[in-house]
């Protein structure tokens, strides 16, 4: 079992789901959070005051996966939110010790689907 | 008509004491209109704070109205630079004219059209101290504001026996008398009170532009009570200070859009909306005495007047004015009062008089210092209260109160939630 993290650009999550589902991976969490790369962003202007604008809005992407799954997702991310700009982000794959399906208490791989 | 209500009440005009009650309820909800154009500048922790300090003005200052504000500024005078008590609890103050100040309407009305100014006015200061002051110090310094300085600068100005009014100086609608005096009494409190920390590098964005640009709207749609209304009836003069009112903020905010597009590379919506507020303000003197095509260079010049303001001037001495009251009220006030000396025309109010541009030098000079007289009894006393109060309970939330936030640290409340 594993635990994906991807940190996209927050335009392409319709893409990512589409392909995800395409490939029947449909547990996913997103969140829109902010972060940095290496890239600059576009700073905003204030009555003529320019912010910084250090942090991005980035959108994260939590997958949990059964093995046999874990490269159909991976594809996915990498079609669908890939533009080949700097700044389409990142894909962390970390192991999983353990899922647990709240309604019914079932563990492990089934309960993951 | 008569109301009938006493032997000596003296007839009104209907369709004045209708305009003047709609006008009245116009300016009322500019206090509102302005706590949102500034809370959506300052940042989410502090949005609650603007609220409350806005409407806490619509209370305390109509009391202090109705209590004694009233006769101060407008009752029977003293030595030309106050009123005395004799109108204080409204004394007299009823269903009859006062022909000096609004022959065709009740006294009572036209009391309430001039309460809505004094209760924006003291309201407008606090973008200058926004995000940092103690809510506590901020009620007792705007109360003190407004019977010390408010009171008696109305008299001067538009009180009978008032002696700017004996002068000639033409304040149509509140020029120096509420942009001058809140604005320079802003640049104090700024001076006074001291930076936010962090600023200027690591002051966060405006939290909430849409709520800034809802608040301007409203502004805008409030200050055709606030001019037209000062004509205090339904006629010509009313017309065409509805009909400038609009233009000069047309003007100013399309020249400040186009200040934005020219030097930050990009027209912004807050570029957009100051503009169209310093319109609005450089309009306020001059809505009684100049026409349409006046309007428009008022507009646009005090839109690139103000953007220097703040834009560069603020930059240069460090200030902290947070929401730029002095850089556009201040400012545009300044300058929309010279600008009435410069573009007033008798042809349009037979009770004006004649600007520079029309042949008459004197009214400029007669402009410059009530401006001038303003601006120096707005900051001797406006300093001279703060240091009072900040002497008896100081002036500033704490270091750590500032880091938390006003909403929370002020007012046990907050603005937004995270969850639900």
């Amino acid at each position: 079992m594993k635990y994906i993290i991807a940190i996209i650009q927050p335009d392409r999550i319709d893409h990512v789901l589409e392909a995800l589902t395409a490939r029947e991976i449909h547990l996913v969490t997103v969140s829109t959070v902010l972060g940095r790369g290496r890239q600059k962003g576009i700073s905003a202007v204030y009555r003529s005051h320019k912010e910084a604008g250090s942090l991005l809005k980035k959108a994260k992407l939590e997958i949990a996966v059964n093995e046999e799954f874990v490269k159909p997702t991976i594809d996915a991310i990498l079609e669908a939110a890939r533009t080949g700009n700097i700044g389409d982000g990142k894909i962390f794959v970390l192991d999983m010790a353990e899922c647990i399906r709240i309604r019914t208490g079932e563990t492990h791989g089934v309960a993951i689907g | 008509m008569n109301l009938g209500k006493k032997e000596d009440t003296v007839p009104i005009n209907a369709g004045d004491t209708a305009w003047v009650l709609i006008s009245s309820a116009l300016v009322l909800l500019m206090t509102p209109a302005l706590a949102f154009f500034y809370g959506g500048l300052v940042r989410k922790k502090n949005i609650l704070s603007i609220l409350m300090q806005c409407f806490m003005m619509i209370g305390l200052i109509t009391i202090q109205w109705v209590f004694f504000g009233y006769s101060l500024a407008f009752g029977p005078d003293a030595g030309g630079v106050i009123g005395n008590f004799a109108w204080s609890f409204l004394k007299g103050v009823g269903a009859s004219p006062n022909a000096d100040y609004a022959a065709t309407i009740p006294h009572l009305l036209f009391m309430a059209f001039q309460l809505m100014f004094a209760v924006i006015t003291p309201a407008l200061i606090l973008g200058a101290f926004a995000e940092r002051m103690k809510f506590a110090s901020f009620c007792v310094f705007s109360l003190l504001w407004a019977t010390l300085v408010y009171d008696p600068v109305a008299h001067w100005v538009w009180g009978v026996g008032g002696f700017l009014k004996n002068a000639g100086a033409l304040d149509f609608a509140g020029g120096t008398v509420v942009h001058v005096n809140a604005g320079i009494a802003a640049l104090v409190c700024a001076l006074v009170l001291g930076k936010r920390q962090g600023f200027p590098a690591k002051i966060s964005p405006p939290h909430n532009l849409p709520l800034a640009v809802l608040g301007a709207g409203l502004l805008w749609f409030g200050w055709f009570g606030f001019n037209a209304g000062s004509a205090l009836a339904a006629n010509e003069i009313a017309v065409n200070a509805f009909v400038v009112t609009h233009v000069a903020a047309a003007a100013g905010g399309l020249a400040w859009a186009l200040l934005d597009w020219k030097f930050s590379s990009h027209p912004t919506m807050l570029g957009k909306i100051t503009g169209a507020v310093a319109g609005l303000v450089a309009i306020t003197p001059a809505s009684g005495f100049v026409d349409p095509i006046g309007a428009v260079w008022i507009g646009v010049s005090v839109s690139v007047v103000c953007f220097f303001a703040v834009s560069f001037v603020k930059v240069k001495f460090g200030y902290d004015d947070s929401l730029d009251a002095f850089g556009v009220h201040g400012i545009g006030g300044i300058w929309g009062a010279l600008m009435t000396g410069l573009f007033a025309q008798k042809s349009v109010n037979p009770a004006g008089a004649d600007g520079l541009f029309y042949g008459n030098p004197a009214l400029f000079l007669i402009q410059i210092k009530a401006v001038l007289v303003t601006i120096v009894y707005s900051l001797v006393v406006t300093f001279v209260i703060l240091k009072a109060v900040q002497f008896v309970m100081g002036l500033k939330v704490s270091p750590e109160e500032e880091r938390i936030g006003l909403d929370l640290t002020q007012h046990r409340e907050a603005g937004y939630t995270v969850l639900d």
